[in-house]
């Protein structure tokens, strides 16, 4: 059999190419999620374009363009700016510490110019992107050799440190989570995951004791017991439930929801937003935009696994989970399962970094799709 | 060399398995929020939006208008008048509230306690709240305020409500006084007016007894609240009923010519129609301002009012009790009369040992030959110690009770004392000990253990005027229906009887040597009848009956005795019942009887009831007429 390694890297692609490449009905899924996002956007706002879903219209756009042409670069040249673009993050996140400013407690801006920028959100793209590139070069053997190791699990750790000392919990929780996935999926051995696993889970007292701010605690506290202070810090996840549940099985209908929209909600255009989309269109709407979401995901772990290259397979599921665990914490958390931590929900939450980070991660992972016949040798720096 | 990795193969079987393993984590997170959407939304589903419900809409109390109070001929004694008042909210007072306040207060009065009462107010309230800074203001001020808003930001002029006493004190046993209402009251009535800030139930009088009809019913407004409270819109809206009016019999000149008459003294006076029963006046003095009640009293007035010892909170025509003294004895009289004792000749000595002890006559000489008529206008105790004697003391219970003595008499008041008139029976299980001739003789006097209130002696004098069982009633109509008025029965006394009572009681006031003939009514054809009376409040001990009792000018004035006096009047044909308590009174002067006379001419020269009224009395005077008198 003759080998021709360099067949599908070599065949060049036309740009019309690409364009066909292209999955475009995960293109018309994330279209469709974003609209339901406008469209609450816009309720909230209590049936009004402004503040809120004009703004978010807008971004979305700018985003669609941005993730078609992400999509059609060659995934090689993502994988030459991997590093550069996180350490540019990593440089972000220390300004931010130095020169942000506060916004609900927590110091996450940075202002650029014209732009308030969120460093922390370009960082879990950035730090998918940089896993990927280390954890192609390593064999499945030596990603569990400890010298080896110490490389990600740095990378892991620096931002996210940098992120938990804003604070920003959920933040933290997410990057944690997607390089711990990157890692288990290169193929990490069950011997580091279970000890690991373990010594976490006996670490949380320690970190109850010492890293978790007093108004992470209280959230913690009052989400184990909601009703102990329903006025105070139990207010949130009280009113979510109540949102939620009364949208009952077909929901009070569009712009019938009187939870959101008359303030009984904090955070109602960004993190609480599902709560809006619950109240106003009900169980029915609620399992509807869940499918929308698998389908999405299902998507990316299809781009993942018909991908040839390892730096594609984890480029993709990095992108992927990362999505997922948005969805998930949110929705746990609206949902009053987990304590409320500050986690918007992709394309459907009010936020101009986070819209433009999911949209770019979008286009990395339709990247990977459309090149997903190019194989890129284990010790490539990735250069064309 | 090739470039292709084989350890790739097995990288990308781990990769795929490990995938596999993960996507199947995901779709197990999916199924979770599918569940918990499922038991939030569809198990609990109506739970939640009865609560979504209940945080959206708030109901908004809209006070209804207290309903008036009017006498006979259409005078307003109770009203509802504008409060001009001015509110701050703080978020719009974009220089500070402390600033707005100073600016106020250059315009208008405002003390620094004021101040420091809406500091604390906002502090306790939603930044959108409407606080008071001060209520009542003249429209003067008001209007002065108006002119300066502009300048003022965060202050608003507003317009409530407040119930107003044109006549303040000279009314204020009658009418009784609104204030907030206690938690007792909350307790006890479940109107969720009550609960409302600002809102005002009655007290005392007239104001508490028809409390529930003058209250009206509340309007109610149903409004979206957003989490702050901030209303967004008014979704429903449910009128209320205003309050009832109530009209009084009372005339309103009367009862202010009682009060000036009676001035500053502890006293009480009452003006009844002996044909109806209609009260014309009620007065007790002093009285207090209601005005300072409803506006919230100071502890500056409220010690005042209550270390006063001529006791301005007590309405003395109702709750105040005493015994009776010689005005018991015209119902002695009557008893007497009736019961075989109306030829009884008594030898006044000035003293008469009944058993072991030794009663006195007030008159230490003694009045010598008494008969019933005599014994009457002079008061002669000894005459009617014998009477009491032959009697006994269940005849004259049920003599004193049937005219009205010793029980609540029903007026339409609260704060009603019941008095008392003693009987065997009580004495008996109330001391353990049988009842004592000397029990007799003493209440014979409207002494001992006999206590009655003005009201009842007002209708005591009504009822031998008329001779029926005249009940007092104070409202004619509440809410445009009449009150039920019964018809007097009449009472268990032959005519002859009354006959004799009523010509002992015009000798008291018309002959020489009646107790009250000094300050009689000189103007032919308004001549009254009446009967004097005293009623200890100290013991005169066995010493100071020999040496000469002690004259009530030379005492203190709270060990002075009561002064009673009750008459009617025109004396042919009565038509006017009056009666006057003076606490502490019993002065040589008889300044009660005076006060009486004065009075009673006063009403009838007016004559009130043979005026037209303002409500259709009519059809009261139609069931009066029915009975054929």
């Amino acid at each position: 059999m003759t080998l021709r390694p360099y067949a599908a890297a070599r065949r060049t692609l036309s740009i019309v190419d690409k364009l066909y490449e292209i999955n475009w009905g995960m293109v018309l899924l994330i279209t469709i999620i974003a609209c339901v996002g406008f469209a609450m956007q816009y309720s909230v706002a209590g049936g009004s374009w402004e503040p809120w879903a004009a703004k978010q219209v807008f971004r979305f756009l700018i985003g669609f363009v941005m993730m078609i042409v992400v999509a059609m670069v060659d995934i090689r040249v993502w994988m030459n700016i991997a590093y550069p673009a996180y350490f540019v993050c990593l440089l972000l996140l220390g300004a931010v510490e130095v020169a942000g400013h506060a916004g609900l407690g927590a110091q996450r801006w940075l202002t650029l110019g014209p732009i308030d920028l969120q460093p922390s959100e370009p960082m879990k793209i950035a730090l998918v992107l940089a896993l990927a590139r280390f954890l192609h070069g390593l064999s499945v053997e030596e990603v569990s050799k400890p010298l080896r190791l110490f490389i990600p699990l740095a990378m892991i750790g620096i931002p996210a440190g940098l992120v938990a000392i804003q604070p920003n919990l959920g933040t933290t929780i997410i990057l944690g989570l997607d390089g711990c996935a990157l890692l288990f999926l290169a193929g990490l051995s069950w011997w580091w995951i279970l000890p690991t696993l373990s010594a976490a889970a006996a670490a949380v007292p320690l970190a109850w004791r010492f890293v978790l701010h007093d108004y992470q605690k209280a959230r913690v506290l009052t989400f184990l017991n909601p009703e102990s202070d329903a006025l105070g810090a139990g207010w949130n996840i009280t009113q979510a439930k109540i949102a939620v549940g009364s949208g009952g099985a077909a929901g009070k209908g569009f712009l019938e929801g009187t939870q959101s929209r008359l303030n009984f909600l904090p955070e109602k255009q960004t993190d609480f937003i599902l709560t809006n989309f619950a109240e106003e269109f009900g169980f029915v709407g609620c399992i509807a935009l869940l499918i929308l979401f698998a389908v999405v995901i299902g998507y990316g772990v299809q781009t993942a696994t018909q991908a040839r290259s390892q730096f594609g397979r984890l480029l993709a599921m990095g992108i992927t989970l990362n999505f997922f665990f948005y969805i998930m914490i949110n929705g746990l958390m609206v949902m009053g399962l987990i304590p409320v931590v500050g986690i918007p929900m992709p394309l459907i939450s009010y936020g101009g970094t986070a819209m433009l980070a999911v949209m770019f991660g979008f286009g990395l992972l339709l990247s990977v799709h459309v090149h997903r016949q190019v194989e890129i040798p284990r010790h490539s720096s990735g250069i064309i | 060399m090739p470039l292709f990795d084989r350890k790739d193969k097995s990288r990308y079987a781990s990769f795929t398995r490990r995938t596999l393993m993960l996507s199947g984590g995901m779709g197990g997170v999916m199924l979770l929020l599918a569940g918990r959407l499922y038991q939030l939304q569809i198990l609990n589903g109506s739970q939640y939006m009865t609560q979504a419900e209940d945080n959206r809409v708030s109901q908004r109390l809209i006070f209804p208008p207290r309903g008036r109070i009017i006498d006979r001929f259409g005078v307003e004694l109770a009203t509802n008048r504008r409060n001009y008042r001015v509110v701050i909210v703080a978020e719009q007072a974009s220089q500070g509230v402390e600033a707005v306040l100073d600016e106020v207060a250059k315009i208008i009065q405002l003390e620094p306690r004021q101040k420091e009462r809406v500091l604390r107010e906002i502090a306790q309230n939603k930044k959108f709240a409407q606080v008071p800074i001060v209520e009542n203001l003249s429209w003067d001020e008001f209007a002065r305020l108006n002119l300066h808003l502009p300048y003022l930001p965060g202050v608003q002029p507003d317009v409530g409500e407040t119930r107003a006493y044109p006549y303040g004190a000279e009314m204020s046993h009658l009418l009784g006084y609104v204030a907030a209402a206690s938690r007792q009251d909350q307790q006890n009535d479940n109107d969720p007016l009550l609960s409302q800030p600002g809102f005002r139930v009655g007290k005392r009088g007239i104001e508490k007894e028809y409390d529930a009809q003058m209250r009206g019913v509340a309007g109610a407004s149903r409004v979206e609240v957003n989490a702050y409270g901030r209303v967004i819109r008014e979704l429903s809206n449910k009128t209320g009923l205003p309050g009832q009016d109530v009209y009084l019999t009372l005339d309103c000149q009367l009862q202010r010519y009682a009060e000036e008459r009676l001035g500053d003294e502890s006293a009480a006076c009452i003006v009844m129609d002996t044909a109806t029963g209609d009260v014309l006046a009620l007065a007790s003095t002093p009285g207090y301002d209601p005005n300072w009640f409803n506006v919230g009293i100071t502890n500056e007035q409220w010690h005042t009012l209550i270390s006063d010892d001529h006791k301005p909170l007590l309405n003395k025509a109702l709750s105040g009790s005493y015994p009776p003294g010689s005005t018991f004895k015209p119902a002695m009289a009557l008893a007497a009369m009736d019961n075989g004792l109306e030829d009884l000749q008594v030898f006044c000595t000035g003293s008469v040992t009944i058993g072991n002890h030794t009663f006195h006559c007030y008159k230490k000489d003694g009045h010598g030959h008494v008969d019933l008529r005599r014994g009457i206008q002079v008061s002669c105790d000894v005459f009617f110690y014998e009477v009491a004697r032959r009697l006994g003391i269940d005849r004259m219970e049920t003599a004193a009770r049937a005219l009205g003595l010793g029980a609540p008499t029903g007026i339409e008041m609260p704060g009603e004392n019941d008095g008392f008139i003693p009987s065997q029976a009580w004495k008996l299980a109330k001391y353990g000990v049988p009842w004592q001739l000397g029990d007799t003789i003493s209440a014979g006097i409207g002494q001992g253990y006999v206590v009655v209130t003005p009201i009842q002696l007002c209708t005591l004098a009504a009822r031998l005027a008329s001779g029926k069982a005249l009940v007092p009633r104070i409202t004619h109509m509440v809410g445009g229906r009449l009150q039920p008025r019964p018809l007097p029965s009449p009472l268990p006394f032959s005519e002859k009887a009354f006959a004799a009572v009523r010509d002992g009681l015009n000798a008291v006031c018309n002959e020489p040597g009646g107790t009250a003939y000094a300050w009689r009514i000189t103007q032919p054809g308004f001549e009254m009848a009446g009967k004097t009376g005293t009623a200890q409040v100290r013991r005169i001990s066995k010493e100071e009956h020999l040496t000469g009792v002690r004259k009530n000018a030379s005492l203190p004035w709270n060990l002075r005795d009561h002064a009673l006096f009750f008459a009617f009047a025109p004396v042919a044909e009565p038509r006017y019942a009056c009666m006057v308590l003076l606490e502490h009174g019993a002065m040589v002067a008889h300044p009660h009887v005076q006060m009486a006379r004065d009075i009673l001419l006063f009403a009838q020269q007016r004559d009130p009831v043979r005026m037209p009224t303002a409500y259709p009395l009519q059809s009261a005077r139609a069931e009066t007429q029915g009975e054929g008198t």
